[in-house]
């Protein structure tokens, strides 16, 4: 066991799996020479070549598209995002090509791929660079989307991402990167998808959350805690395939729920948390479900951006709406 | 400065080996032996043989929306005609029937396709083609993954991919074509120019006197070819294809044909097409042409021709009874090849259609 941050356990993984499966190829922008923009594949190129490490013209689509064509001819193609705001330039082919490409084919082309993007804000990027798009993808049937938010999940998702026969988006918290750090074995390990994580137990309120805003309601959570509530924390680690029944039994247990996500509230991953508990848990929710999320609104400049994201504090404030209600 | 307006200013024109009256250019040696150009014109009949029954069968409400190669088969049959089947690829957009059965895909799972079942878009193991690609343009950069993919793990195949006039203004054959390019992968671009988007002229699509001109922006060759041209077709796409193998990168090729037909069995085009030039066009049809040069050396006459026809419409006529033979799709199916291993969710989704 050694404590890594997350860019180093994503590194690992891609490491690892090219060591055990040549099929396997990185292309993606800066990813070579550069070792990626936050080093994810720092000295990848040197010790697998060139050819296994490939640094791509600036052009999402073909990123993404070219990756199709590599499956198709028998190999594992690792595309990365250079954010996943840019993901819209490739969205086509991510939707319309990836994730269907196996059922056009009737089985003849799997796409075994992982397409990986950093994402999130509280970095102070420019524009577009922060935004938390998943749910743009969760529509898109054929694809699995992985939402780590510890080291340990990064490089044990990821491992599973690869060796998975289906195309996975693999969402990566720019700001968990270097802050996110945990302990992660030496031995070779995966994490399965569709297996949601407690992150912490409590009794009163289920707080779920996926990626970065899983350390924000861990943080809410002690808040919670000086107020005499207890929170569970669950993190839902992959949102396709979505641990329903894990969703639903932390929420008959609590029988309130807040759900926290960086992306807008409308049409958020949130509404298909809060769809599902109802379907799934109804009778014994105590209190409406609520939903800390970003507002309705473009991702803000960088000098307001905390504004914007969900707090810690406004977590909080969910929480004791939650539990004040009858 | 560098400008080009017109294709002379770039020293282009359209080549042709075979003159629409069916005689050859002189000093010309044809690249396709006297058997293979009979086998090959003969899939063009089949491809003319089809279409017209395809449509009848969508008429009758059998089929659902199909769309015609009328007018293209001289580009699509000579440029497949230059692969290999056994390790070149196919990458095709959906009009480009021919390329799909020589490369060993069958005429019922085309049919069963087009009549709905989704079984016919699986090609089988051994057959070197992508499915039909209804999204245009989305392909281009599958070929080039594609063809760099082969190269990588070391086959010497190539890959040819088929997209129209409409589908260049795609962003899409940009990336493709630039990627290509840096990578040299072994890629044909084989545009077929046949005149129209659906009922947008080529006029409206570019300002390009001709496609192949935009080959020399992403470093590679570009050639423009009369698409009506059976041996012209095949030896431009021949060699493409030598210098795909011998590690020379991609080529462009624009194959100028005409749209003999509608865009699909749903569209009229007399909203858009004028009559005169459509009767002008009519007179450079490909087979035609292919016809008058057999005749002319001799290869054909007309009983032989009425021989080839009747043989066509049974084998059309086999696939239409193999294809209404086969068990209509059902709902399962909705489920099946979505994932290799699928979420919990949609399991239970597949349950509740199966038991109902």
């Amino acid at each position: 066991m050694a404590v890594v941050n997350m860019v180093e356990a994503i590194r690992t993984a891609l490491a690892r799996e090219m060591e055990r499966d040549e099929r396997v190829i990185l292309l993606g922008q800066d990813i070579g020479h550069n070792g990626g923009v936050f080093r994810a594949t720092d000295g990848l190129q040197e010790r697998f070549g060139e050819d296994r490490v490939v640094d791509m013209p600036l052009a999402e689509a073909v990123i993404v598209g070219s990756a199709v064509g590599l499956a198709a001819s028998g190999l594992i193609p690792i595309p990365e995002l250079q954010f996943l705001g840019f993901g819209s330039q490739a969205f086509h082919q991510i939707e319309g090509q990836v994730a269907r490409m196996r059922f056009r084919s009737q089985g003849r082309y799997a796409m075994p791929m992982v397409i990986r993007a950093p994402f999130g804000g509280n970095v102070r990027t420019p524009e577009l660079h922060s935004d938390a798009h998943e749910v743009k993808y969760v529509n898109s049937p054929g694809l699995k989307v992985a939402m780590p938010a510890s080291a340990y999940d990064a490089r044990g998702l990821l491992t599973e991402a690869i060796r998975d026969p289906d195309p996975v988006l693999f969402c990566e918290p720019l700001r968990g990167y270097r802050l996110i750090k945990d302990e992660v074995p030496d031995e070779d390990y995966t994490v399965p998808f569709g297996e949601a994580r407690l992150a912490r137990d409590g009794t009163d309120v289920a707080l779920i959350a996926w990626s970065a805003a899983v350390s924000v309601a861990l943080k809410a959570a002690e808040l919670a805690a000086a107020d005499g509530i207890s929170c569970a924390v669950l993190d839902l680690r992959t949102l396709v395939p979505l641990d329903v029944t894990g969703l639903a039994e932390l929420v008959a247990r609590t029988g309130r729920a807040v759900v926290v996500h960086e992306a807008p509230l409308t049409g958020g991953f949130g509404a298909e948390v809060v769809a599902t508990i109802q379907e799934e848990a109804f009778w014994s929710l105590e209190a409406p479900i609520g939903r800390v999320a970003a507002y309705d609104t473009p991702y803000p400049i960088a000098s307001i951006e905390e504004h914007y994201i969900p707090s810690a504090e406004r977590v909080l404030e969910a929480v004791r709406r939650v539990a004040r209600e009858a | 400065v560098v400008s080009v307006t017109t294709i002379e200013q770039a020293g282009l024109e359209p080549l042709t080996r075979l003159r629409p009256d069916g005689t050859l250019e002189d000093c010309y040696e044809p690249t396709l032996p006297e058997a293979e150009l009979l086998a090959a014109f003969r899939l063009m009949l089949l491809t003319r043989a089809f279409d017209e029954r395809a449509f009848s069968l969508q008429r009758q409400g059998r089929l659902g929306t199909f769309s015609p190669v009328t007018g293209q088969e001289a580009s699509v049959v000579g440029s497949a005609w230059a692969l290999d089947p056994a390790r070149d690829w196919v990458v095709p957009q959906y009009r480009e029937l021919p390329a799909m059965l020589r490369q060993g895909h069958s005429l019922d799972k085309v049919l069963l396709y087009f009549m709905g079942n989704p079984v016919g878009n699986r090609m089988d193991e051994g057959v070197n083609v992508l499915p039909v690609q209804i999204s245009l343009a989305a392909q281009v950069p599958h070929a080039v993954g594609l063809a760099w993919g082969l190269r990588h793990q070391g086959r010497d195949g190539c890959v040819i991919t088929y997209f129209g006039d409409g589908a260049s203004s795609e962003g899409d054959v940009h990336e493709a074509m630039n990627l290509a390019g840096v990578r040299g992968a072994p890629v044909i671009f084989f545009l077929q120019n046949n005149g129209w988007a659906i009922s947008t002229p080529v006029r409206k699509q570019t300002a390009t006197p001709s496609f192949a001109l935009r080959a020399a922006g992403y470093g590679f060759p570009g050639e423009l070819v009369d698409g009506n041209d059976l041996l012209a077709v095949h030896e431009v796409t021949q060699r493409a294809v030598r210098r795909a193998r011998a590690g020379e990168g991609p080529t462009m090729i624009e194959s100028r044909t005409y749209r003999l037909g509608p865009h699909n069995t749903a569209d009229d085009p007399t909203r858009y097409v004028d009559p005169d030039e459509l009767n002008a066009r009519r007179e450079l049809d490909p087979i035609r042409r292919v016809r008058a040069y057999l005749r002319g050396r001799g290869l054909l006459d007309e009983e032989a021709e009425q021989r080839i026809e009747t043989e066509l419409r049974e084998e059309v006529e086999r696939a239409v009874r193999a294809a209404e033979a086969f068990a209509p799709a059902h709902s399962g199916q909705i489920f099946e090849h979505v994932y290799g291993r699928p979420p919990a969710r949609v399991e239970s989704q597949r349950r509740s259609v199966e038991g109902r």
